[in-house]
């Protein structure tokens, strides 16, 4: 007996008799429910550690530059651990160069704000109890654009540019917070709404930096800020973010079980002893900080907030516990591959915030209309 | 409004929409802190603890939980543990033992790894209580625990709930079925206008006079199985059909 209730046989369609059809189909809504979770999230942390490292290795050898495998390995382990000393250097300075001064800050600046989007965005539809909010949810993008086109406009330097974005970021969902106090209805709703609107201020301050900026190199060079990219990455800018991406990311971690709890809403959260006002507030803090330090050093790079925790919630479930390291972990590594494609396949690079949209979008179409749970 | 709830007993509390019941519970579960008046908790002032305090005394089971989010009920249930960790902290060994010894306790281990979403009304309502039995409080509040259940449910739900204040809970419910409160409780509380009607045995509460100020509908109360079951019929249905 077919499982559907309707079978075509070329053209015509056979009706089966409907008393069958109709236990027919309760059969096939037992045999659906799916098991929870397709991976434990213990292999599942294993394995994306084990694929990063596979990833970031790989990524070390493409460039227009060629440095094969056994070089690489030599020349990290000399830069490192201090391996193959003056005679026992079998490899040229400039692969030396492209390895240390070019790529390695490339790489793990990839995999920092990988991490730091995925985190955050994972984060945010948590503590937002929202499957839609992504990092830029409280104007952290919007203020680090605006930040980072007035100081370029302003003729600063690279590293003011992107301390400029940083500071206006974290200024601009400050200023979310101070005006969701008086916004009436819910705190989360209030905070949701002050968001939209105080994005949507810095953003026109930035069309308007544009408009009056100099075409021939200012406007350019803002244009190509705002669309993300990591090309230029230097170590001076790892310096700069690592600290307090790393000061939010921990806290993140360490905070994951508390913010399953608060998904429940707050009265539920209370009652099962979690002070969910304070968790949701340090939790905030915690992702504006690795928003805002991700994408001063990388410009808007959307999607990744959105569609990495997504994609893991669909690997490992949607606990926190196992979500937000495996998150974390996914982020880098999608990154990581798309800023691959970004500096590889034209010689002037394309900006990788237009390619996690071109890859982003049509994968989150495939997610939300593909066969399975929800979110 | 004053009122004792003791150990092994089941209080369920009755009253009109909008009376208050709700704000009562959310007043007990510290979720109003702004009320007058005192409320004791095993002699301690409710209004004085910390809310990681209060969720070690009582659990609560929400009328209606819908996570956003598709947790596994084991997950669910585990989330009741929580009063019991640290700040930084997950969910061990022995708490997933625990949770898993909840379930098997309402006599639904076989839904662990299942979706909470893919699970019926009844058993969510089972896994809620499963998730409060796992906060080890000696109090439990059940918001409507059999709203939203059909009959068979709502009978697997109170007698559930009468066996764990058999085992020493207290258990405060609210209810709008007087009739299914006078076969499950020990004690009714009639509440309206935000005060209490009447407080005590099922016996003296369920009554035709009761009924009408509760609820101001004309209903006759019928004795049914040497009183261990009482029947409200209006009397209006009673009379049309004559």
């Amino acid at each position: 007996m077919d499982r559907k209730n309707i079978k075509k046989t070329e053209t015509q369609y056979e009706i089966m008799p409907k008393e069958q059809s109709a236990m027919n189909v309760q059969d096939d809504k037992i045999k659906k429910i799916p098991p929870h979770r397709q991976l434990a999230g213990p292999s599942a942390i294993m394995i994306f550690i084990a694929i990063l490292i596979i990833c970031t290795l790989f990524s070390f050898t493409l460039g227009r530059y060629p440095v094969p495998l056994k070089e690489l390995l030599a020349i990290l382990g000399n830069k490192i651990f201090g391996l193959f000393q003056d005679a026992g250097k079998f490899w040229t300075e400039q692969m030396e160069a492209a390895v240390w001064n070019v790529r390695l800050p490339r790489v793990i600046l990839s995999v920092l704000v990988g991490a730091c989007l995925s985190a955050a965005g994972a984060s945010y539809q948590g503590v937002f109890q929202n499957p839609m909010a992504s990092p830029d949810i409280l104007g952290a993008s919007a203020g680090a654009g605006f930040g980072a086109a007035l100081a370029i406009f302003l003729d600063f330097k690279h590293v003011n540019i992107t301390l400029s974005a940083f500071a206006m970021s974290l200024i601009t969902v400050a200023l979310v917070f101070r005006i969701s106090n008086y916004v009436k209805g819910g705190k989360v709703l209030g905070l949701v709404l002050a968001g939209i609107m105080v994005s949507s201020l810095f953003n026109a301050g930035t069309s308007f930096i544009k408009l009056v900026a100099d075409p021939n190199n200012k406007l350019p060079q803002i244009t190509y800020w705002l669309m993300g990219s990591l090309s230029g990455a230097k170590w001076s800018d790892i310096r700069f973010v690592i600290f307090p991406m790393l000061a939010g990311l921990i806290p993140l971690l360490l905070l994951r079980w508390r913010l399953n709890v608060i998904t429940m809403g707050d009265e539920e959260a209370k009652t099962m002893g979690v002070d969910a006002g304070r968790v949701r507030l340090a939790v905030i803090i915690s992702a504006t900080l690795v928003t805002a330090s991700a994408v001063s050093v990388s410009g808007m790079i959307g999607w990744v907030g959105l569609v990495i925790p997504h994609m893991m919630r669909r690997i490992v479930g949607s606990s926190y516990r196992w979500l937000m390291p495996v998150s974390m972990l996914g982020g880098s590594i999608f990154l990581l591959m798309v800023d691959n494609i970004s500096r590889n396949v034209t010689t002037a690079g394309i900006p990788i915030g237009i390619l996690t949209s071109f890859v982003g979008a049509p994968f989150f179409i495939l997610l939300i209309t593909g066969r399975g749970e929800r979110y | 409004m004053s009122f004792t709830a003791r150990a092994g007993e089941v209080l369920s509390i009755l009253g009109p929409n909008g009376v208050g019941k709700s704000t009562l519970f959310k007043c007990i579960l510290g979720l109003l802190p702004d009320y007058t008046g005192n409320i004791d908790i095993n002699g301690l002032d409710a209004s004085g603890l910390k809310v990681s305090e209060l969720a070690k005394q009582i659990a609560y089971v929400p009328q209606r939980s819908e996570p956003v989010f598709n947790f596994s009920v084991h997950e669910i249930v585990l989330m009741g543990t929580t009063n019991k960790l640290k700040l930084f902290s997950s969910p061990g060994k022995s708490a997933r033992a625990k949770a898993e010894q909840a379930l098997e306790k309402l006599g639904i281990s076989e839904l662990s790894n299942r979706c909470f979403h893919h699970t019926s009304g009844g058993e969510r309502q089972l896994v809620m209580i499963a998730r409060a039995l796992v906060q080890d409080t000696p109090i439990l509040l059940l918001d409507e625990p059999t709203a939203n259940l059909d009959r068979g449910n709502q009978i697997l739900v109170l007698e559930q709930i009468k066996v764990l204040a058999k085992e020493g809970y207290t258990v405060l419910q609210t209810t709008h079925d007087p009739e299914q409160s006078y076969m499950f409780s020990d004690k009714i509380l009639t509440m309206k206008d935000g005060t209490v009607l009447s407080c005590g045995s099922p016996a003296e509460i369920l009554n035709k006079e009761t009924m009408k100020s509760l609820y101001g509908v004309d209903m006759e109360v019928s004795s049914l199985f040497d009183d261990r079951a009482r029947f409200c019929v209006p009397v209006s249905v009673i009379s049309d059909e004559n």
